[in-house]
Formats: structure tokens, C-alpha cells, sequence
């Protein structure tokens, strides 16, 4: 467990180090002079050439890597080249709280409504209700954001108009009702059939039958017995979920008009504004990694049968 | 052997099985036959009939140019069954097959390697990664095909879009290897560990011979079901790459840009026709193969039922 946590712990520099290089490499060979971005157009290539040795690109490689590397470790991104002069961290901040509170409100969704929905379905396991329950699981899990976003803006936006269809008040409006529940409803069909699995796996072992055969009522079983050990695996669907959650947020954030880090990645991209690209890959490839290092951490320390394993 | 038969005869005939196939088969034989089918080319426009409503001469109606939306939508299906099994073949089929195969059976310091770097894969947001990969290659590519063909008699190249769908399957299998090596690994340190194999070895069979005869068709029911559930995937990000407009690049026509360009809330408003039916395609196509994923993981691994 010592040996596994502390290797877990070194790899994780050597991953970020690895990604920031990659990322680096690509806005490096991507298109556009950046200097040239910076000035415009109509500069002169003496004014170019200029901007060029001021902003360091003449350096070899490796040089600029290493410059860019220990910067970003202190939080400093560059400059956009869009917003002209300001600085990256700073556009970036505000947009990740946002981010955050989507995201945050989208997994407690998933997960409120899912864990509860997958434990009824393995109760009724091979009813009606369990079939049609998996199916609508299904259902929702293959309708991707950009799906179901602009159908549920076409129903309470436009046809009945219930809810706000763009912009951003707070988690706390009108107008964060149909981004997080657009968000959240893969994670809730994910959270359903995972809970619903891992309950049955658990419903057919040993200690189960010992519990009915002590005289417990099928609640007691369920719910004291069955549910501790079914919930250990979807520790590592949340690590999981983080995923489609930042990739459906990119869309969502997009359509709803909402000012979080997704929509901005979004048109920085189309803006080809590297310096952005750039940090927002950085910074949500830590964030992964971090969240897969607790998770994983956290799963070995939770059920000891994986401790032996590893 | 008997009972096997009369399960996959059984597969075949669940309502499940049954929708997903009939889905399949009559949105991929729309993409294959779309020069047949499609009663208009994808790129013929009306400027008479701009922005219509469904009617006998145009079913699904036009979009803002005049073009055909039933059209678009058929030969749009060409566009992602194309990238779709290029990804699923070369990606997530060879790529992580193969990887994930030497890297179970040989172990040391393959192993290490192709695990570590599916790792690094799998930090990186997917999507971002691929999006940047489309951006940066993409102009590089560009300028190579036309230097290939000045060089050569091809051409076309970079007329006709084969560099974008290039760049679309190659990014998207780039990514697509992880999930299927990692499990294809873990399927060969099972297997390795059985009598046959190690008698195998014991009568001198050649590491190919193995690898491919006695522990790969043992590992194939897994595979199966991960590669049907990953085209699910596949198809969706082909979607959302065009629909974020670094996909295939216009006038090909691609679902995602069809959905880009009739959700705007002026649209929407007066012209829901142009939405539903692409969303409604996207959404059949993604379930019936997580449909059929599903059904193919019950009869291969009853236990999980």
C-alpha cells in the first residue's frame, strides 16, 4: 500500500511534465507567427522581428519549453492573443469558478437521482420496471449534449417558454436549471447502471445469504448489508465521469452561452489563440490526473481486497 | 454446443437486437448507397426554396440555401460511417488489439511503455487534445498533399477532403487504442496463465502462433462488446468535431454541422424542422449501438444479465 501510493505520487510530475510538453510542442508547430498575431497584419517585419526577440521565440526549443514550464508553475499562462495584453490566469480564473459550480451541481444531480434509481432497479431485478428503467438508462446515456441541449431549449425555451434559454445568473437561477440537468443526465444513466451492476454483484455473495439466514428483513439486507459494498466501485466513476463532464460542458457551456473555461477553450480555439488552448488543456489534464490519483488512492484505502492486489 | 446456438439464436431474436440492427442497417445502408438514394446532391442548392417545411418535393424540407435536408442527412451518413469504422478498425481495433496484446504477453519493459503511454493518453481531455491535434496538423497536412500532388498524378487529395477525413479518424483512433489495450492486456495475463498456452509453448509453437491461435479468440467475446460500445462513441465525437467545426470541412455535409446550423434560437424559433431530423439520426445511431453493445455483453456474459 506504502510502495503503491508513494509510486502513484511520483508519477504524477512525470505525467504533467509529459503533457505540458506535449501541448507546448503543439502550439510551438502550430500556425501563425505569434508576434505576428500580436502586432497585426499591416506590421512591418522589422516591427515583427522586434516582437519576435522581445517575446523570446528567437530561443532554440527547448529553451522556450523550460521558460514556459517554470512560468506555468507559478500560475503564469502567457498572454492571450486575442484579448490583447492580458494575461491568461487572469481571463481563466473567474471562468473555472463557473466551471465548477456547473460541473459540481451536473455530478450531484447524476448522482442523487442515479445511486437511488440503480438500487430500486436491482431490487425489481427482472421486472418490467428493471427492464424499462435500463433501457431508459440507455437512453439517456447515448444522448450526447449537443442532443440534448438545443431539443430541451426548443421545448422550455421556445415552445412554452419556461426557462431562460442563455446566460449565466449564479447556480442559483432560472438560467442554470437546463444547463445542469442537461449536463448531469449521462452521469445519471452511468450512475444507474453501475449502482444497478455492482448490487447484484453483491446480492449473490456469501455473507448476503448469511445475513437473510440470521433473520434479517430484506431492508435491513439491503440497505445495511448490500449497499456499503455496492457503492465502492462508483468511487472510480466519479474520477470517470470528471471526463464527460469537462467535454459536455465545453458543448453546453457553448449553446447556453454560458462565460465558463469550456465555452472560452471553445472560441479560443476558433480564434486559434494558442496561450489559451494551450493552458486550458494544461490545467484540465492536472485536474484528471489529480482527481484519478485521489480516486485511486482513496479506493485501495476504502476496500482493503484491492490493497492485497496491487 | 447446442445451448450456444440456441442463445445466439435467442440474441437474435430479442426486441433489442431487433431495433438496433434495423437502425444500423438502414442508417449505414443509407451512408453506403447515398449517391443512389439521396434524391438530391448534397450540395445542389434552390435558392427559390430556401428554409421550407417538409413537402412532397423536398421531404424534410431545405435548409438556408435551398439544399435538400433528406440529402444531406443520407450522404452525412456516408461522412460518419466512413471516419466511424476507420477510427474502430485502425484505432481501437489494430492499434489497441496488437498494443495491448504484446504488451500482456511479453510483460517488462513493453508493457510498461504501452501502459504508460495509453496513461498520458487518458490524462489528457480527450476532446481538447483532438481539437488541438485537427488544429495544428491540419494546415501541415494540407501543404504535403499539395506538394504530393504537384509531385505525383493524384489528385484531389485535398479537393475531395481526404486529408480532413484523415485527420478526423487519425486523431479519434489516436485516442480510440487506451480502453481496448488495457482490457486486451488484462484478457492475456488471464489467459496466459492456462494449461493450453503453456502446453503450447511446451510443443514449441512460435510466439505468433500463441499469440494469435490459442489467446487472442479467447479474448475475443470482451473485445467484441467494447469495440460495438466504442462505434457508439466514435460516432458521437464525429459529430461533435464537425459540429465544433474542426471535422469534416463543408460542403461535405456531417450531422454535427447540421445541428450547428439549425440550433441557433432564431432558427429554432421559426424552423424547428431543420433540427429534429438530424438530432433525431444521432441519437437512434448512438443508441442502437449501445443497444446492441449491451445485448452482445448479455449473451457473451450472462452472469452480468
Amino acid at each position: 500500500m506504502f510502495a503503491y501510493t508513494i509510486k502513484r505520487i511520483l508519477w504524477f510530475p512525470v505525467v504533467l511534465a509529459i503533457i505540458s510538453f506535449v501541448t507546448f510542442t503543439m502550439g510551438f508547430y502550430g500556425p501563425g507567427d505569434p508576434a505576428m498575431v500580436r502586432l497585426g497584419s499591416k506590421a512591418t517585419p522589422e516591427a515583427v522581428e522586434r516582437m519576435r526577440e522581445k517575446m523570446g521565440l528567437n530561443e532554440p526549443f527547448m529553451y522556450q519549453y523550460m521558460t514556459y514550464a517554470s512560468s506555468a508553475l507559478k500560475g503564469n499562462f502567457g498572454e492571450s492573443h486575442s484579448f490583447s495584453g492580458r494575461s491568461v490566469s487572469e481571463l481563466i480564473v473567474k471562468k473555472i469558478g463557473i466551471s465548477l459550480q456547473l460541473g459540481l451541481g451536473a455530478m450531484f444531480i447524476s448522482l442523487s437521482i442515479g445511486i437511488p434509481l440503480g438500487i430500486f432497479a436491482a431490487i425489481k431485478q427482472g421486472t418490467a420496471m428493471d427492464t424499462f428503467l435500463v433501457g431508459f438508462s440507455l437512453f439517456f446515456y447515448a444522448t450526447p449534449v449537443f442532443i440534448s441541449a438545443p431539443v430541451l431549449i426548443l421545448l422550455f425555451g421556445v415552445k412554452f417558454h419556461l426557462l431562460p434559454t442563455s446566460g449565466w445568473d449564479g447556480i442559483v437561477s432560472l438560467s442554470a436549471i437546463m444547463p445542469i440537468v442537461i449536463l448531469g443526465f449521462p452521469g445519471i444513466a452511468v450512475m444507474t447502471r453501475l449502482t444497478r451492476a455492482s448490487f447484484l454483484e453483491v446480492i449473490n455473495q456469501d455473507f448476503v445469504r448469511t445475513a437473510y439466514a440470521k433473520g434479517l428483513s430484506e431492508y435491513q439486507v439491503n440497505f445495511r448489508h448490500v449497499l456499503k459494498n455496492a457503492l465502492i466501485p462508483l468511487i472510480t466513476i466519479i474520477g470517470l465521469s470528471l471526463a464527460t463532464l469537462v467535454e459536455g460542458a465545453f458543448i453546453a457551456e457553448t449553446i447556453f452561452g454560458i462565460p465558463g473555461i469550456g465555452r472560452f477553450a471553445v472560441e479560443s480555439i476558433l480564434s486559434r489563440d494558442y496561450p489559451v488552448i494551450m493552458a486550458v488543456t494544461i490545467i484540465t489534464a492536472f485536474a484528471f490526473s489529480l482527481t484519478n490519483l485521489i480516486v485511486d488512492l482513496l479506493y485501495c484505502y476504502v476496500d482493503p481486497r484491492i490493497r492485497l492486489i496491487k | 454446443m447446442s445451448d450456444s446456438k440456441s442463445n445466439i439464436r435467442k440474441f437474435w431474436m430479442r426486441p433489442k437486437v431487433i431495433f438496433a440492427v434495423f437502425v444500423l442497417i438502414v442508417a449505414y445502408g443509407g451512408g453506403i448507397f447515398s449517391a443512389v438514394l439521396a434524391p438530391y446532391d448534397y450540395a445542389e442548392q434552390d435558392l427559390s426554396s430556401v428554409r421550407q417545411g417538409p413537402s412532397m418535393k423536398h421531404l424534410l424540407g431545405t435548409d438556408f440555401v435551398g439544399r435538400d435536408n433528406l440529402s444531406r442527412i443520407i450522404y452525412s451518413l456516408r461522412t460518419n460511417l466512413i471516419v466511424t469504422f476507420a477510427a474502430v478498425v485502425t484505432g481501437s481495433g489494430f492499434l489497441g488489439i496488437f498494443l495491448g496484446l504484446i504488451s500482456g504477453y511479453f510483460g517488462g519493459w513493453i508493457d510498461f511503455l504501452v501502459m504508460r503511454i495509453g496513461d498520458i493518453f487518458l490524462a489528457f481531455p480527450g476532446l481538447l487534445l483532438v481539437i488541438l491535434i485537427a488544429a495544428t496538423i491540419r494546415p501541415r497536412l494540407i501543404n504535403l498533399a499539395r506538394e504530393i500532388e504537384d509531385a505525383t498524378f493524384l489528385e484531389g487529395l485535398v479537393r475531395w477532403g481526404v486529408i480532413d477525413y484523415v485527420i478526423v479518424f487519425g486523431s479519434l483512433a489516436a485516442f480510440g487504442w487506451v480502453g481496448v489495450a488495457r482490457m486486451v492486456r488484462g484478457q492475456v495475463l488471464q489467459l496466459s496463465q492456462f494449461e493450453y498456452v503453456v502446453a503450447g509453448k511446451a510443443i514449441g509453437a512460435s510466439t505468433p502462433r500463441i499469440l494469435l491461435r490459442h489467446i487472442f479468440p479467447n479474448a475475443l467475446p470482451p473485445i467484441i462488446v467494447i469495440l460495438t460500445m466504442g462505434m457508439g462513441s466514435i460516432t458521437g465525437a464525429e459529430v461533435i468535431l464537425s459540429w465544433l467545426g474542426i471535422g469534416i470541412q463543408p460542403p461535405t455535409p456531417s450531422l454535427g454541422s447540421m445541428i450547428r446550423e439549425a440550433q441557433n434560437i432564431s432558427i429554432l424559433q421559426n424552423y424547428p424542422h431543420m433540427l429534429i431530423p438530424p438530432v433525431l439520426v444521432v441519437a437512434l445511431l448512438i443508441f442502437a449501438w449501445n443497444l446492441l453493445g449491451d445485448a452482445i455483453n448479455d449473451l457473451l456474459n450472462p452472469r452480468s444479465r
